[in-house]
């Protein structure tokens, strides 16, 4: 009721409702368009084409126990997922000695415990860096052995997942701050650490990672000193990091360069050293940015472990070609093997990739009017 | 005139081949209040932005209380010290809380403990009356308020000098005057102070001095007096009568 001269402000009002049931949700969601509308349809179609097949195929025919001769007699009709009951010890732990693999047992759930405390919030503080110290130190004396009555056990015979988790977790964990040094260096204004950081990248990604990986296990040795020999497992994860540290740079560049030229200013005018304005000012807001795409390329390295069964270490991958290899009677079955542990790596790369939107939404505070 | 606190002779800066700053003589003394203002590309902003090296000169001599600029580190970090800058653009990080973008320089550059810091922020929020916003972050702000935020962030480290580079022309119009009463007030308590602005009616009721700045060259300078009712440079009253006709 505006008379003149008063002012009334109209009361805010619930906006209406825009769903209109589930009919409503199917036609706007589904078919909304000709084009929606055939898509749905041929995604219908292939799915009641295919699904039943493979149900029949993965569940209906499925042999469970780790009956050899039932398996044979399947004949494709049906999976023999029993090929994983029989074998799951060699895949999971590879050639590790068969009675001492509580070790690598242990050691996986160490590091995976740990891995778990990272993600979490209230545990990020210094003591996070001594824990990883302490469980990294852990994790060698229970795989090496040699100590505390431990029997000893060479890195060539360490296999399967726990070595996948030690390759990605050391190469990531030692990738990231490099990534960050070559990245900042990148933007220097010194020439030649410039040059360098350039020269780097390109180089690095210029090349394929099983020809790092060749390199640092066959030509590597060829250069060192007689009598001097480096553990393959460290050449392996020197490459895998430095090839990591590569693309992640470029990533975090990538976030470097969308901070506004006036924050450097202003950081710059209250006195902020170089480190100090890079520390507190940039590199939190850069980093915030690329998280997305940082976390893409934690993935890549993780799933980029598989490559190193090409130098004979038996990860998770190579672990399977393993067990199969070895054993006639259960080599027909290696897509059954290879399906389960692709079901272990999706679920490692999905829970990273639902960690990733986890922290998009909890750091990006700041950025968020509300 | 009182002693300068801040002496530009015969300065001269290029950006590659453009001449931005020619031949700029200046003495600022210790509490007066000089406003600059001039057309766009002028050099009003390179001017002042060389006072704490923001932008470095190629030729002449610049000293600042003292200070003569060079490309010592040392040197810059002393003057950047006795220099507060306020930017058009707020340049507030946005990742922290409004407190916590007061007390960063405070703790980092001059050891202040966090205690300390924190409460010789809030004397500066409440000084510019935004004492209750603490917490939030700039993003949560108007832009009214990241300006006072700034200045107050600037005020933190206790310059003797303040440096505001256009400061209210990003400002919703509503919101102008609430920053330039705080630059007021701050007028008011003797601080050394050099605005560059087009807000000639700050300029009439604070500076102690207008500067006319065009191609790079101070063009004509004289008390707000003066300056508005008779200005002398042909150039100066074209300008002037572009910006006061309405």
């Amino acid at each position: 009721m505006n008379s003149a001269g008063t002012f009334a402000p109209i009361a805010a009002r619930p906006a209406p409702l825009s769903t209109h049931g589930v009919s409503g949700w199917i036609r706007r969601n589904l078919f909304p368009s000709a084009g929606s509308s055939l898509a749905t349809l041929t995604i219908i179609a292939a799915v009641v084409y295919y699904l039943p097949g493979f149900i029949d195929w993965a569940i209906v025919n499925a042999v469970v126990r780790p009956d050899n001769a039932t398996c044979r007699a399947l004949d494709d009709a049906g999976a023999c997922w029993g090929v994983i009951a029989e074998k799951y010890r060699l895949i999971l732990f590879g050639r590790y000695p068969f009675a001492e693999q509580w070790r690598p047992l242990a050691a996986t759930i160490l590091m995976l415990a740990m891995v778990v405390a990272s993600c979490t919030r209230p545990l990020w503080s210094r003591w996070l860096m001594l824990a990883w110290v302490v469980v990294f130190v852990a994790f060698f004396i229970l795989m090496r052995g040699g100590v505390f009555g431990l029997s000893a056990v060479e890195t060539d015979r360490w296999g399967g997942l726990p070595l996948t988790l030690l390759l990605s977790t050391i190469g990531i964990a030692a990738a990231f701050p490099i990534a960050i040094l070559v990245a900042l260096g990148r933007r220097s204004h010194l020439p030649a650490l410039r040059t360098i950081c350039i020269v780097y990248v390109e180089l690095i990604r210029g090349v394929p990672l099983i020809s790092v990986l060749f390199m640092a296990s066959f030509m590597f040795p060829l250069f060192m000193p007689q009598g001097l020999t480096i553990n393959v497992l460290v050449r392996v994860l020197v490459g895998i990091t430095l090839f990591a540290a590569a693309y992640l740079a470029e990533v975090v560049r990538g976030g470097l360069q969308a901070i506004p030229n006036g924050q450097h200013e202003a950081a710059a005018s209250l006195g902020l050293s170089y480190w100090q304005t890079q520390r507190k000012i940039v590199l939190p807001q850069a980093l915030r940015l690329v998280v997305p795409s940082i976390m893409n390329s934690f993935i890549s390295t993780f799933k980029d472990t598989s490559l190193v069964t090409i130098v004979s270490l038996y990860e998770l991958t190579g672990s399977v070609a393993l067990a199969l290899s070895g054993d006639a009677n259960w080599r027909p079955f290696f897509l059954e093997a290879y399906l389960f542990i692709a079901a272990i790596y999706w679920i490692f790369c999905f829970a990273m990739s639902r960690y990733s939107l986890w922290v998009e939404r909890h750091l990006n505070v700041g950025h968020r009017r509300d | 005139m009182p002693e300068p606190i801040i002496t530009f002779d015969k300065v001269n800066k290029w950006y590659d081949q453009f001449h931005v700053l020619r031949d700029i003589d200046l003495a600022v003394g210790y509490g007066e209040r000089i406003v600059i203002c001039g057309p766009s590309g002028s050099g009003k902003s390179t001017l002042i932005r060389c006072i704490n090296r923001l932008e470095e000169h190629q030729q002449g001599r610049l000293a600042v209380d003292g200070v003569e600029l060079s490309d010592d580190v040392k040197v810059i970090e002393t003057v950047r010290r006795k220099v507060g800058i306020v930017f058009q653009q707020f340049n507030l990080f946005p990742h922290l809380t409004v407190l916590e973008n007061l007390t960063l320089a405070p703790m980092w550059v001059t050891a202040v403990p966090q205690k300390d810091a924190e409460e010789r922020a809030m004397a500066q929020l409440t000084r510019v009356r935004i004492a209750e916003q603490a917490r939030k972050y700039p993003m949560q702000l108007s832009g009214g308020q990241q300006q006072r935020v700034a200045i107050a962030r600037a005020l933190c480290l206790t310059p003797k000098i303040m440096l505001f580079d256009e400061p209210t022309s990003a400002l919703d119009p509503e919101m102008i005057k609430e920053v330039l009463d705080v630059i007021c007030e701050l007028a008011d308590q003797g601080m050394t102070m050099i605005c560059v602005t087009h807000e000639m009616g700050f300029a009439k009721s604070v500076a102690d001095r207008v500067i006319f700045m065009d191609l790079g060259q101070i063009v004509e300078q004289n008390s707000p007096d003066q300056f508005f009712s008779h200005p002398q440079n042909e150039r100066t009253r074209d300008f002037l009568s572009k910006i006061l006709t309405h």
